[in-house]
Protein backbone atom coordinates (compact mmCIF):
# COMPACT_ATOMS: atom_id res chain seq x y z
CA UNK A 1 0.00 0.00 0.00
CA UNK A 2 1.13 3.68 -0.86
CA UNK A 3 1.93 6.19 2.12
CA UNK A 4 -1.12 7.75 1.92
CA UNK A 5 -3.26 4.88 1.74
CA UNK A 6 -1.66 3.73 5.26
CA UNK A 7 -2.22 7.18 6.14
CA UNK A 8 -6.01 7.20 5.87
CA UNK A 9 -6.88 3.67 6.84
CA UNK A 10 -5.39 4.55 9.89
CA UNK A 11 -7.88 7.87 10.04
CA UNK A 12 -10.19 5.85 8.86
CA UNK A 13 -10.33 3.71 12.00
CA UNK A 14 -10.50 6.77 14.69
CA UNK A 15 -13.27 8.47 12.86
CA UNK A 16 -14.95 5.63 12.41
CA UNK A 17 -14.61 4.18 16.17
CA UNK A 18 -15.20 8.10 17.41
CA UNK A 19 -18.16 8.63 15.03
CA UNK A 20 -19.97 5.43 16.77
CA UNK A 21 -19.50 6.71 20.49
CA UNK A 22 -18.73 10.45 19.74
CA UNK A 23 -17.27 10.54 23.50
CA UNK A 24 -14.38 12.46 22.59
CA UNK A 25 -15.87 15.15 20.73
CA UNK A 26 -18.80 15.77 22.96
CA UNK A 27 -16.93 16.16 25.90
CA UNK A 28 -14.34 18.23 23.77
CA UNK A 29 -16.98 20.64 23.15
CA UNK A 30 -18.98 20.88 26.60
CA UNK A 31 -15.41 21.09 28.19
CA UNK A 32 -14.64 23.74 26.32
CA UNK A 33 -17.44 25.34 26.54
CA UNK A 34 -17.76 25.67 30.39
CA UNK A 35 -14.03 27.14 30.67
CA UNK A 36 -15.44 29.90 28.56
CA UNK A 37 -18.31 29.96 31.22
CA UNK A 38 -16.04 29.90 34.10
CA UNK A 39 -13.40 32.56 33.03
CA UNK A 40 -16.48 34.71 32.29
CA UNK A 41 -17.54 34.51 36.09
CA UNK A 42 -13.78 34.61 36.93
CA UNK A 43 -12.81 37.80 35.11
CA UNK A 44 -16.39 39.70 35.02
CA UNK A 45 -16.85 42.94 33.37
CA UNK A 46 -13.04 43.55 33.21
CA UNK A 47 -13.25 41.81 30.45
CA UNK A 48 -15.25 44.44 28.09
CA UNK A 49 -11.98 46.29 27.64
CA UNK A 50 -9.43 43.73 27.60
CA UNK A 51 -9.13 42.25 24.25
CA UNK A 52 -5.91 40.38 25.44
CA UNK A 53 -7.28 39.19 27.75
CA UNK A 54 -10.03 37.37 25.86
CA UNK A 55 -7.51 35.91 23.44
CA UNK A 56 -5.86 34.21 26.34
CA UNK A 57 -9.25 33.03 28.08
CA UNK A 58 -10.03 31.55 24.28
CA UNK A 59 -6.18 29.48 24.26
CA UNK A 60 -6.88 28.53 27.67
CA UNK A 61 -10.34 26.86 26.18
CA UNK A 62 -8.69 25.34 23.16
CA UNK A 63 -6.09 23.95 24.55
CA UNK A 64 -7.28 22.46 27.82
CA UNK A 65 -10.10 20.96 26.07
CA UNK A 66 -7.63 19.88 23.10
CA UNK A 67 -5.67 17.90 26.02
CA UNK A 68 -9.02 15.68 26.46
CA UNK A 69 -8.81 14.55 23.64
CA UNK A 70 -4.91 14.19 23.03
CA UNK A 71 -5.18 12.00 26.25
CA UNK A 72 -7.55 9.26 24.79
CA UNK A 73 -5.48 9.38 21.56
CA UNK A 74 -3.18 6.77 22.61
CA UNK A 75 -4.61 5.34 25.83
CA UNK A 76 -7.86 4.73 24.23
CA UNK A 77 -5.93 1.88 22.27
CA UNK A 78 -3.88 0.62 25.27
CA UNK A 79 -7.58 0.10 26.79
CA UNK A 80 -8.90 -2.02 23.61
CA UNK A 81 -5.87 -3.59 23.55
CA UNK A 82 -5.44 -2.29 20.47
CA UNK A 83 -2.18 -0.64 20.65
CA UNK A 84 -0.11 -4.26 19.99
CA UNK A 85 -1.63 -4.26 16.93
CA UNK A 86 -1.11 -1.23 15.68
CA UNK A 87 2.55 -1.30 15.82
CA UNK A 88 2.26 -4.59 14.52
CA UNK A 89 0.74 -3.81 11.49
CA UNK A 90 3.03 -3.20 8.34
CA UNK A 91 3.71 0.40 8.52
CA UNK A 92 6.32 2.59 10.01
CA UNK A 93 5.89 4.32 13.21
CA UNK A 94 6.18 7.86 11.34
CA UNK A 95 2.62 6.90 10.00
CA UNK A 96 1.14 6.03 12.95
CA UNK A 97 2.46 9.36 14.54
CA UNK A 98 0.88 11.21 11.57
CA UNK A 99 -2.41 9.33 11.12
CA UNK A 100 -2.91 10.06 15.39
CA UNK A 101 -1.89 13.59 14.56
CA UNK A 102 -4.22 14.29 11.71
CA UNK A 103 -6.86 12.62 13.61
CA UNK A 104 -6.01 14.41 16.68
CA UNK A 105 -5.74 17.66 15.00
CA UNK A 106 -9.29 17.14 13.18
CA UNK A 107 -11.52 16.86 16.15
CA UNK A 108 -9.25 19.72 17.78
CA UNK A 109 -10.81 21.83 15.14
CA UNK A 110 -14.15 20.79 15.01
CA UNK A 111 -13.91 21.45 18.82
CA UNK A 112 -12.59 25.12 18.15
CA UNK A 113 -14.42 25.82 15.61
CA UNK A 114 -17.80 25.00 17.68
CA UNK A 115 -16.07 27.03 20.70
CA UNK A 116 -14.58 29.75 18.47
CA UNK A 117 -18.35 30.37 18.02
CA UNK A 118 -19.55 30.54 20.98
CA UNK A 119 -16.79 32.72 22.39
CA UNK A 120 -18.31 35.08 19.90
CA UNK A 121 -21.57 35.12 21.02
CA UNK A 122 -20.89 34.82 25.05
CA UNK A 123 -17.91 37.83 24.71
CA UNK A 124 -19.80 40.35 21.80
CA UNK A 125 -16.40 39.88 19.40
CA UNK A 126 -16.52 40.70 16.18
CA UNK A 127 -14.48 38.72 14.78
CA UNK A 128 -15.54 38.29 11.33
CA UNK A 129 -12.94 40.86 9.11
CA UNK A 130 -10.34 39.09 10.81
CA UNK A 131 -11.22 35.73 9.43
CA UNK A 132 -8.37 34.20 7.46
CA UNK A 133 -5.62 35.71 9.96
CA UNK A 134 -7.19 34.04 12.68
CA UNK A 135 -7.84 31.26 11.32
CA UNK A 136 -3.78 30.81 10.21
CA UNK A 137 -2.97 31.13 13.65
CA UNK A 138 -5.59 28.67 15.12
CA UNK A 139 -4.39 25.99 12.50
CA UNK A 140 -0.66 26.75 13.57
CA UNK A 141 -0.91 26.59 16.70
CA UNK A 142 -3.09 23.73 17.12
CA UNK A 143 -0.63 21.90 14.84
CA UNK A 144 1.77 22.77 17.48
CA UNK A 145 0.43 21.63 20.29
CA UNK A 146 -0.95 18.73 18.82
CA UNK A 147 1.73 17.42 17.46
CA UNK A 148 3.83 17.91 21.06
CA UNK A 149 0.69 16.17 22.59
CA UNK A 150 0.55 13.84 20.23
CA UNK A 151 3.92 12.93 21.22
CA UNK A 152 3.45 12.79 24.73
CA UNK A 153 0.58 10.82 24.62
CA UNK A 154 2.22 7.92 23.33
CA UNK A 155 4.49 8.91 25.96
CA UNK A 156 1.93 8.84 29.05
CA UNK A 157 -0.33 5.76 27.37
CA UNK A 158 1.20 2.88 29.51
CA UNK A 159 2.19 4.83 32.53
CA UNK A 160 0.55 4.95 36.04
CA UNK A 161 -1.79 8.02 36.48
CA UNK A 162 -1.07 8.86 32.65
CA UNK A 163 -3.79 12.35 32.48
CA UNK A 164 -2.06 13.97 35.19
CA UNK A 165 1.43 12.95 33.94
CA UNK A 166 0.52 13.94 30.27
CA UNK A 167 -0.59 17.74 32.01
CA UNK A 168 2.94 17.53 33.79
CA UNK A 169 4.76 16.61 30.22
CA UNK A 170 3.10 18.57 28.32
CA UNK A 171 2.38 21.82 29.76
CA UNK A 172 6.22 23.30 30.10
CA UNK A 173 6.73 22.21 26.70
CA UNK A 174 3.61 23.66 25.06
CA UNK A 175 5.13 27.31 26.61
CA UNK A 176 6.24 28.62 23.35
CA UNK A 177 3.23 27.38 21.16
CA UNK A 178 0.99 29.21 23.88
CA UNK A 179 2.29 32.57 24.55
CA UNK A 180 2.48 32.74 20.74
CA UNK A 181 -1.31 32.03 19.78
CA UNK A 182 -2.80 33.91 22.80
CA UNK A 183 -0.44 36.94 21.69
CA UNK A 184 -0.97 37.12 18.00
CA UNK A 185 -4.85 36.46 18.91
CA UNK A 186 -4.61 39.40 20.91
CA UNK A 187 -3.11 41.48 18.61
CA UNK A 188 -5.66 40.96 15.83
CA UNK A 189 -8.48 41.04 18.29
CA UNK A 190 -7.59 44.63 19.67
CA UNK A 191 -7.71 45.12 15.95
CA UNK A 192 -3.93 46.37 15.43
CA UNK A 193 -1.83 46.18 12.53
CA UNK A 194 -1.53 42.81 11.39
CA UNK A 195 2.52 43.40 10.77
CA UNK A 196 2.82 43.16 14.21
CA UNK A 197 1.78 39.77 13.95
CA UNK A 198 4.79 38.01 11.47
CA UNK A 199 7.19 37.54 15.14
CA UNK A 200 4.77 35.35 16.45
CA UNK A 201 3.45 33.09 13.27
CA UNK A 202 7.79 32.39 12.58
CA UNK A 203 7.73 31.17 16.29
CA UNK A 204 4.54 29.48 15.49
CA UNK A 205 6.05 27.87 12.30
CA UNK A 206 9.61 26.88 14.11
CA UNK A 207 7.82 25.24 16.91
CA UNK A 208 5.62 23.34 14.42
CA UNK A 209 8.56 22.00 12.30
CA UNK A 210 11.36 21.57 15.03
CA UNK A 211 8.13 19.35 16.56
CA UNK A 212 7.32 17.54 13.48
CA UNK A 213 11.34 16.72 12.86
CA UNK A 214 11.81 15.76 16.62
CA UNK A 215 8.98 13.26 16.12
CA UNK A 216 9.50 11.75 12.87
CA UNK A 217 13.13 10.99 14.49
CA UNK A 218 12.23 9.60 17.77
CA UNK A 219 9.09 8.29 17.37
CA UNK A 220 9.94 4.88 16.73
CA UNK A 221 11.78 4.50 20.35
CA UNK A 222 8.55 5.26 21.90
CA UNK A 223 6.47 2.72 20.71
CA UNK A 224 9.29 0.26 21.30
CA UNK A 225 9.03 -2.29 24.02
CA UNK B 1 36.60 0.80 38.70
CA UNK B 2 39.20 0.08 41.11
CA UNK B 3 41.48 3.36 39.46
CA UNK B 4 38.29 5.93 40.22
CA UNK B 5 37.82 4.84 43.28
CA UNK B 6 41.38 5.97 44.36
CA UNK B 7 41.36 9.23 42.38
CA UNK B 8 37.91 9.56 43.72
CA UNK B 9 38.76 10.61 47.34
CA UNK B 10 41.40 12.87 46.44
CA UNK B 11 38.95 14.44 43.91
CA UNK B 12 36.11 14.87 47.19
CA UNK B 13 38.69 16.07 49.57
CA UNK B 14 39.78 18.49 47.45
CA UNK B 15 36.32 19.73 46.59
CA UNK B 16 35.84 20.24 50.39
CA UNK B 17 38.42 22.19 50.40
CA UNK B 18 37.87 24.45 47.37
CA UNK B 19 34.26 24.73 48.98
CA UNK B 20 35.39 26.49 52.44
CA UNK B 21 37.79 28.78 49.64
CA UNK B 22 34.50 29.47 48.11
CA UNK B 23 33.10 30.44 51.22
CA UNK B 24 36.17 32.77 52.50
CA UNK B 25 36.12 34.68 48.87
CA UNK B 26 32.29 35.19 49.59
CA UNK B 27 32.41 36.54 52.84
CA UNK B 28 35.75 37.74 53.47
CA UNK B 29 38.21 38.77 50.65
CA UNK B 30 35.18 39.62 48.49
CA UNK B 31 34.25 43.63 49.03
CA UNK B 32 30.88 44.65 49.99
CA UNK B 33 29.50 45.97 46.00
CA UNK B 34 28.93 50.16 46.56
CA UNK B 35 25.10 50.63 45.57
CA UNK B 36 23.81 46.62 46.10
CA UNK B 37 25.45 46.52 49.53
CA UNK B 38 25.86 42.99 51.10
CA UNK B 39 23.19 41.44 49.41
CA UNK B 40 25.03 41.38 46.06
CA UNK B 41 27.16 38.42 47.61
CA UNK B 42 24.37 35.91 46.32
CA UNK B 43 25.57 36.67 43.00
CA UNK B 44 29.27 34.42 43.63
CA UNK B 45 26.49 31.58 43.97
CA UNK B 46 23.63 32.30 41.80
CA UNK B 47 25.85 32.64 38.55
CA UNK B 48 27.60 29.22 38.97
CA UNK B 49 25.00 28.07 40.10
CA UNK B 50 22.78 28.80 36.66
CA UNK B 51 25.66 27.80 34.82
CA UNK B 52 25.54 24.34 35.82
CA UNK B 53 22.14 24.02 36.07
CA UNK B 54 22.47 24.37 32.17
CA UNK B 55 25.20 22.34 31.82
CA UNK B 56 23.49 19.50 33.58
CA UNK B 57 20.76 19.85 31.15
CA UNK B 58 22.70 19.90 28.30
CA UNK B 59 24.80 16.37 29.15
CA UNK B 60 21.30 14.95 29.65
CA UNK B 61 20.52 16.06 25.95
CA UNK B 62 23.65 14.51 24.67
CA UNK B 63 23.44 11.22 26.64
CA UNK B 64 19.66 11.25 25.52
CA UNK B 65 21.21 11.18 21.87
CA UNK B 66 23.98 8.74 22.66
CA UNK B 67 21.33 6.37 24.70
CA UNK B 68 18.73 6.13 21.59
CA UNK B 69 22.13 5.69 19.24
CA UNK B 70 23.80 3.06 21.31
CA UNK B 71 21.36 1.39 23.54
CA UNK B 72 23.71 1.36 25.84
CA UNK B 73 22.34 1.61 29.27
CA UNK B 74 25.48 3.73 30.43
CA UNK B 75 24.02 6.82 28.90
CA UNK B 76 20.59 6.30 30.18
CA UNK B 77 22.17 6.05 33.86
CA UNK B 78 24.39 9.40 33.01
CA UNK B 79 20.97 11.12 31.55
CA UNK B 80 19.09 10.80 34.95
CA UNK B 81 21.82 11.53 37.57
CA UNK B 82 22.59 14.76 35.35
CA UNK B 83 18.83 15.63 35.79
CA UNK B 84 18.76 14.67 39.38
CA UNK B 85 22.16 17.21 39.56
CA UNK B 86 20.70 19.83 37.50
CA UNK B 87 17.52 20.31 39.63
CA UNK B 88 19.36 20.93 42.51
CA UNK B 89 21.56 23.61 40.61
CA UNK B 90 18.33 25.11 39.19
CA UNK B 91 16.91 24.95 42.53
CA UNK B 92 19.81 27.12 43.99
CA UNK B 93 19.06 29.65 41.30
CA UNK B 94 15.44 29.98 41.28
CA UNK B 95 16.22 29.94 45.07
CA UNK B 96 18.73 32.89 45.50
CA UNK B 97 17.21 34.70 42.28
CA UNK B 98 13.99 35.84 44.48
CA UNK B 99 16.71 36.80 47.29
CA UNK B 100 18.68 38.93 45.33
CA UNK B 101 15.96 41.04 43.19
CA UNK B 102 13.82 41.50 46.08
CA UNK B 103 16.40 44.43 47.77
CA UNK B 104 17.67 45.29 44.16
CA UNK B 105 14.49 45.47 41.67
CA UNK B 106 11.74 45.88 44.33
CA UNK B 107 10.31 42.68 43.30
CA UNK B 108 10.24 39.20 44.60
CA UNK B 109 10.00 38.24 40.67
CA UNK B 110 9.81 39.68 37.26
CA UNK B 111 8.95 37.60 34.30
CA UNK B 112 12.55 38.45 32.61
CA UNK B 113 13.18 35.90 29.85
CA UNK B 114 16.27 34.50 32.12
CA UNK B 115 14.20 34.16 34.80
CA UNK B 116 11.09 32.45 33.01
CA UNK B 117 12.82 30.08 30.99
CA UNK B 118 15.02 28.96 33.94
CA UNK B 119 11.65 28.30 35.28
CA UNK B 120 10.25 26.11 32.49
CA UNK B 121 13.46 24.27 32.50
CA UNK B 122 12.65 23.23 36.35
CA UNK B 123 9.33 21.98 35.42
CA UNK B 124 10.28 20.43 32.98
CA UNK B 125 13.41 18.51 34.14
CA UNK B 126 10.77 18.15 37.00
CA UNK B 127 8.48 16.47 35.10
CA UNK B 128 11.33 13.96 33.06
CA UNK B 129 11.97 12.87 36.86
CA UNK B 130 7.83 11.78 37.33
CA UNK B 131 7.83 10.17 33.63
CA UNK B 132 10.97 8.41 35.05
CA UNK B 133 8.47 7.09 37.91
CA UNK B 134 5.59 6.07 36.31
CA UNK B 135 6.32 4.30 33.23
CA UNK B 136 6.99 0.72 32.78
CA UNK B 137 10.85 -0.29 33.58
CA UNK B 138 11.77 -1.74 29.91
CA UNK B 139 10.24 1.47 28.48
CA UNK B 140 12.05 3.92 30.67
CA UNK B 141 14.95 4.37 29.26
CA UNK B 142 13.47 5.45 25.59
CA UNK B 143 10.95 7.46 27.21
CA UNK B 144 13.01 9.38 29.56
CA UNK B 145 15.68 9.93 26.30
CA UNK B 146 13.22 11.28 23.79
CA UNK B 147 11.59 13.56 26.61
CA UNK B 148 15.40 14.43 27.38
CA UNK B 149 16.14 15.38 23.66
CA UNK B 150 12.96 17.35 23.09
CA UNK B 151 12.86 19.23 26.81
CA UNK B 152 16.17 20.62 25.78
CA UNK B 153 15.41 21.53 22.14
CA UNK B 154 12.69 23.81 23.64
CA UNK B 155 14.40 25.62 25.75
CA UNK B 156 15.91 28.41 22.98
CA UNK B 157 12.48 28.83 21.85
CA UNK B 158 10.69 29.48 25.27
CA UNK B 159 12.94 31.94 25.58
CA UNK B 160 12.94 33.50 22.70
CA UNK B 161 9.49 33.61 22.58
CA UNK B 162 9.06 34.63 26.00
CA UNK B 163 11.46 37.76 24.66
CA UNK B 164 9.77 38.72 22.12
CA UNK B 165 6.47 38.31 24.93
CA UNK B 166 8.15 41.02 27.51
CA UNK B 167 9.47 43.23 24.51
CA UNK B 168 6.27 44.41 23.83
CA UNK B 169 5.69 45.26 27.48
CA UNK B 170 7.47 47.70 29.40
CA UNK B 171 10.57 45.92 30.43
CA UNK B 172 11.49 46.38 33.80
CA UNK B 173 15.09 45.07 34.10
CA UNK B 174 17.26 45.51 30.55
CA UNK B 175 20.30 44.41 31.68
CA UNK B 176 22.59 43.53 34.75
CA UNK B 177 25.73 46.35 34.18
CA UNK B 178 28.30 45.01 36.72
CA UNK B 179 31.65 46.43 36.29
CA UNK B 180 33.44 43.94 38.64
CA UNK B 181 36.57 45.07 40.60
CA UNK B 182 39.58 42.41 40.53
CA UNK B 183 39.02 40.94 44.10
CA UNK B 184 35.12 40.50 42.93
CA UNK B 185 36.07 39.26 39.34
CA UNK B 186 38.78 36.50 41.18
CA UNK B 187 35.80 35.60 44.19
CA UNK B 188 33.34 34.96 41.00
CA UNK B 189 36.30 32.24 39.45
CA UNK B 190 37.54 30.58 43.01
CA UNK B 191 33.45 30.06 43.55
CA UNK B 192 32.82 29.01 39.62
CA UNK B 193 35.87 26.67 39.87
CA UNK B 194 34.61 25.16 43.31
CA UNK B 195 31.19 24.28 42.29
CA UNK B 196 32.58 22.83 39.25
CA UNK B 197 34.26 20.55 41.28
CA UNK B 198 31.40 20.29 43.22
CA UNK B 199 28.96 19.31 40.70
CA UNK B 200 31.14 16.46 39.15
CA UNK B 201 31.78 15.20 42.40
CA UNK B 202 27.82 15.05 42.90
CA UNK B 203 27.09 13.45 39.35
CA UNK B 204 30.16 11.07 39.75
CA UNK B 205 28.74 10.09 43.63
CA UNK B 206 25.36 9.65 41.92
CA UNK B 207 26.12 7.71 38.84
CA UNK B 208 27.99 5.24 41.05
CA UNK B 209 25.09 4.96 43.17
CA UNK B 210 22.96 4.26 40.35
CA UNK B 211 25.55 1.29 39.29
CA UNK B 212 25.47 -0.12 43.01
CA UNK B 213 21.63 -0.29 42.36
CA UNK B 214 22.25 -1.63 39.15
CA UNK B 215 24.44 -4.53 40.32
CA UNK B 216 22.24 -5.32 43.43
CA UNK B 217 19.43 -5.80 41.49
CA UNK B 218 21.66 -8.20 39.14
CA UNK B 219 22.55 -10.45 42.40
CA UNK B 220 18.87 -10.05 43.71
CA UNK B 221 17.81 -11.99 40.62
CA UNK B 222 20.85 -14.50 40.35
CA UNK B 223 20.17 -15.11 44.39
CA UNK B 224 15.89 -15.26 43.23
CA UNK B 225 16.85 -18.15 40.78
CA UNK B 226 19.42 -20.19 43.00
CA UNK B 227 16.73 -20.80 45.32
CA UNK B 228 14.11 -21.43 42.61
CA UNK B 229 16.01 -24.84 42.02
CA UNK B 230 16.74 -25.75 45.49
Amino acid sequence: MQFAQKLGAIIWKDFISEFRTKEMILSMCLFSFLVLIIFNFAFGLSLKFDRGMIAGILWVAFVFSGLTGLGRSFSMERDRGTLQGLILCPVSPWTIFLAKLIGVFLFTTVMEIITFFIFTILYNTTVLPFLVPLGLIIFLGTLGFTAVGTIFSAISATAKARSVLLSILFFPISVPVIIASVKATGIILSGNALQMVFPWLKILVAFDLIFLLVSYLTFAYILEE
Amino acid sequence: MKRTQTLLIPFQLLTYVLMLLALYTIFIYAPVEKTMGVTQKIFYIHVPAAFLAYLAFFITFMASIFYLYRKDPKWDTVAHCAVETGIIFCTIVLITGPIWAKPIWNVWWTWDPRLTTTLILWFTYVAYLMLRRAVKVNQRANLSAVFGIIGFLNVPITFFSIRLWRTIHPVVITSRGLNMSEPMKLSLITTFIAFCFLFIAMLIGRIRLERSKMHIEELKEIMDGMNFKN
